[in-house]
């Protein structure tokens, strides 16, 4: 953190926020200056969101202080945050779409004349507000009549007049084409040049190199790097994200490559429209492929293409033996002998309220049918032996599943598609958000199964964990499988180049 | 600890609450516990709660298994009505008593398909997409009994409403059988497992495999079915179909029943056994106001004084007060827990 002697006018002083069960944020320091545009990056769980949070007072944080103006400020709530001139946009416009563009502008404080409310005092009001935004729009029609980009900035508007210190844009770009990106930069950049502080959020690496001028990397709840953002290139900014030092040396690579034999599962041209385009990809008998990407790179939308999760459109599965596979829904993928750990354990994944035993059942029980009922016996045998290979930590099989730790919750979805003894798995962030100790048991499990035969598909945001396990990787960017790394080619730097490369440029 | 001690576990608010309305009624009405045979059926006011409580009790079942699913069924008054006038139809039409049955049920499982194909396949909320069938289902049993009550006398089926089987009144034995059955088949199966999964977290049971819309759809047939049981009863006992009387408001019943038997309307974790006992809760509020001679015009406040109670007694917050004081906190957190008495 630079120690200037002008006060930057938000910083945040160690702020921690805690819950049950994780450290969202550990003592982070966050400083913004007057005048400049500074992005907030960091994958999924990394604590940005919480951070904005804690700033605009949506949460109340457990440590640190916030100061504005190099006074401590202690905003209760995002009104009062307002008041004290912090003001958020966020993804999705939160304004009323049925009201007009000057109502939007002013409400809760609308001009009024004899107690009643001025129209025409509003309308003048909201086109000179418009006008420094640079729209000359007809603000009597109704919001939803013009389009998310215009929206974006009207919410931008009335954010910087209620508040008018600090904006926080948090992924305002993410529904937008590239002309409309456009629109909105230009009025960050003159809104910068006001001498407004903005905090920019956003999961496009183009946009933040284009726009910011400094960069925080946040990953784990922690600060993992503040910088200017002309001083740092995209490879060192892709390790800053997904967490390795860049003075680490090469130190290892993947293993080679599995028996070349029959490949198990060939997908041919298989995609979906808007989730991923289409990918060839063929997977032998005991073999890793790994996946490496960004959030939102199309990683997850490969695994539940494959899954029948959102079935794919076009090309198609097959067996090795060519016999064509149906993967119309997860009970077919299923049915072929599939598995998926979803990266959303509590979403997607455990079912909170049954117990060890009958979540570890679920799956095996779901695929032969209600009305054989595997007996009481043999699922607590079944579940009692995979709480003991997979050291599930439970009392035991009869606790709920939401009672138990992270990493636990994790080993029993695991212990759930072992026991349907599939031949292909999917294993989507199978360590995130576990501790140290049940990670190194992931992995070390993960390598076992490749050993028996099995072939697996493991998606990681850990580079490293996909270097050691994984006979393939492939780097999934903007929805294309954008490069397949094998063998000695399989380093987390040659990753983060390919995650990196600009736009258009090919990678092979 | 054993299956009966975590069953006795989880039903015994719902007898505690039994007995002490029982109790209070007897205080009341010494003569409660007088049961007399004449013609070769018992008659006496436990009997009578039993056999008033029936049509609600088979409601009950139903609609345990479709809010176990984190839905809904309003409609189950309205098939009834459509199930009775079917039947009143296809007797009166002279079609015998066991065709007319078939007839009657097969309504009530095609009321549930429509029910579950709303819910299931067009992802329709429940209590919106089963709001349709109790409005227009009314209108359905009108066109059946063609705007009139739907009289008729036939021994047989009638038998269904007022009969007796070894003294004990057909309709009980009906609801026992359906309970008895379908617990036997959900807990035998894996079906109160997988409905209990879907309940909880719809979409972790999809990716997990489990065939989620035939199940649903599954789940609403039931409670038709178990509609169409109390809507042949409810016209049975009044020998004819009333069209805009039959099972009305008994929806409510159904859903409040199953709420005292202590299932969460947010879906997962159900007992049939503690539904059924709801439903007697409730019939026995009913008639114990009836028989301690209140004005009839307090009747529905008393009764909603009542439930208002039971439902306090049992809310999330009287609950942290009874761990609070009990002396084994830790065995409170399994009061969800269930399984089959043997």
């Amino acid at each position: 953190m630079p120690q200037s002697d002008s006060q930057p006018l938000l910083r945040a002083r160690g702020v921690s926020k805690v819950f049950p069960g994780t450290i969202a944020l550990d003592g982070v320091d966050f400083s913004l200056e007057a005048g400049e545009v500074h992005a907030l990056l960091g994958e999924n769980g990394a604590g940005k969101s919480t951070l904005i949070k804690c700033l605009t007072g949506a949460y109340r944080r457990d440590g640190g202080d916030i100061l504005l103006h190099g006074e401590i400020i202690d905003p209760k709530c995002t009104i009062d945050a307002q008041g004290y001139g912090i003001g958020t946009v966020y993804q999705e416009v939160n304004l009323l779409p049925n009201l007009t563009v000057a109502e939007n502008l002013s409400l809760g404080h609308q001009p009024t004349r004899f107690g009643m409310i001025s129209t025409r005092a509003m309308n003048r009001g909201a086109r000179e507000v418009l006008s420094q935004f640079g729209l000359d729009i007809d603000v009597s029609r109704s919001l939803e009549s013009y389009s998310v980009a215009v929206q974006q900035v009207i919410a931008i508007a009335r954010a910087v007049t209620l508040s008018g210190k600090v904006l926080i844009l948090d992924e305002p770009t993410a529904s937008l084409d590239s002309k409309e990106v456009e629109l909105v930069f230009d009025v960050v950049r003159s809104l910068r040049q006001r001498g407004l502080g903005i905090v920019f959020i956003s999961h496009f690496l183009d946009q933040i190199f284009e726009i910011t001028d400094r960069v925080t990397v946040l990953r784990n709840g922690r600060l993992v790097g503040s910088e200017t953002t002309s001083d740092i290139d995209r490879v060192r900014l892709v390790n800053l994200m997904l967490g390795r030092e860049l003075e680490q040396e090469v130190r290892s690579h993947g293993k080679t490559h599995a028996a070349a034999g029959e490949p198990r599962l060939t997908f041919t041209g298989f995609g979906r429209k808007g989730r991923i385009e289409p990918f060839d990809l063929s997977i032998q008998p005991g073999e890793v492929v790994g996946v490496a990407g960004l959030l939102g790179s199309g990683r997850t939308e490969t695994a539940e293409v494959m899954f029948g999760v959102a079935p794919h459109d076009s090309g198609e599965a097959r067996r090795g033996d060519g016999t064509v596979l149906n993967l119309a829904s997860p009970r077919d993928a299923i049915a072929a002998g599939f598995g998926f750990c979803p990266e959303d354990r509590k979403t997607d994944g455990v079912i909170a309220d049954l117990t060890v035993r009958e979540n570890i059942a679920l799956a095996l029980q779901a695929r032969i049918g209600w009305m054989r009922r595997i007996p009481d016996r043999e699922q607590r045998a079944m579940a009692n032996d995979y709480i003991r290979k997979l050291d599930i930590r439970t009392p035991d099989a009869e606790k709920p599943v939401g009672l138990l730790s992270g990493g636990n919750q994790q080993k029993v979805m695991l212990a759930r598609w072992l026991v349907t003894n599939p031949s292909f798995l999917i294993l989507d962030e199978p360590t995130r958000g576990i501790d140290v100790g049940a990670h190194a048991e992931i992995i070390r499990l993960i390598e076992d199964l490749c050993k028996q035969g099995m072939s697996l598909l493991v998606i990681s945001s850990e580079l490293d964990e996909l270097v050691a396990y994984s006979h393939r990787v492939i780097v999934v960017r903007d929805r294309h499988h954008v490069a397949e790394l094998t063998g000695g080619d399989i380093t987390t730097d040659n990753m983060v180049r390919a995650i990196a490369a600009p736009e258009r440029e090919a990678i092979s | 600890m054993n299956g009966l001690m975590l069953f006795m576990r989880r039903i015994w608010p719902q007898l505690l609450t039994l007995a002490v309305i029982v109790g209070l009624i007897s205080i009341m009405f010494p003569g409660f516990f007088q049961i007399s045979i004449a013609n070769g059926r018992l008659y006496g006011s436990p009997i009578d709660i039993l056999n008033r409580g029936a049509p609600v009790a088979l409601l009950a079942i139903g609609m345990t298994l479709v809010i176990a699913t984190r839905g809904i069924d309003l409609s189950v008054g309205a098939v009834m009505a459509i199930c009775g006038a079917v039947a009143a139809w296809g007797i009166t039409e002279g079609y015998g008593l066991f065709a007319t049955l078939a007839m009657a049920l097969a309504a009530g499982l095609a009321c549930g398909l429509w029910n579950g194909v709303l819910v299931a396949i067009l992802g329709i909320q429940p209590i919106v997409a089963t709001l349709i069938l109790m409005v227009a289902g009314r209108g359905i049993a009108q066109l059946i009994t063609e705007g009139a009550i739907l009289t008729f006398n036939h021994e047989g089926l009638i038998f269904f409403g007022s009969g007796s089987v070894f003294t004990i009144p057909t309709p009980v034995i009906i609801g026992v059988l359906t309970g008895a059955i379908i617990t036997l088949i959900v807990r035998r199966s894996a079906l109160g497992m997988l409905i209990e999964a879907i309940g909880i977290n719809l979409r972790a049971s999809t990716l997990a495999g489990v065939n989620t819309r035939v199940l649903l759809i599954a789940v609403y047939m039931t409670s038709g079915l178990c509609a169409a049981l109390a809507g042949i009863i409810a016209a049975a006992d009044i020998r004819g179909a009333d069209a805009n009387n039959a099972g009305l408001w008994l929806e409510l019943d159904a859903i409040l029943a199953v709420v005292i038997g202590g299932t969460s309307l947010l879906g997962g974790r159900f007992s049939l056994i503690a539904s059924l006992i709801g439903a007697l809760i409730i019939q026995a509020v009913n008639t114990g106001i009836l028989l301690s001679g209140f004005p009839p015009e307090f009747n529905l406040i008393i009764k909603a004084v009542i439930i208002l109670i039971i439902l306090v007694l049992q809310s999330p917050t009287m609950r942290t007060v009874a761990v609070f004081f009990s002396k084994d906190p830790v065995g409170a957190s399994d009061k969800e827990k269930e399984t089959v008495a043997p």
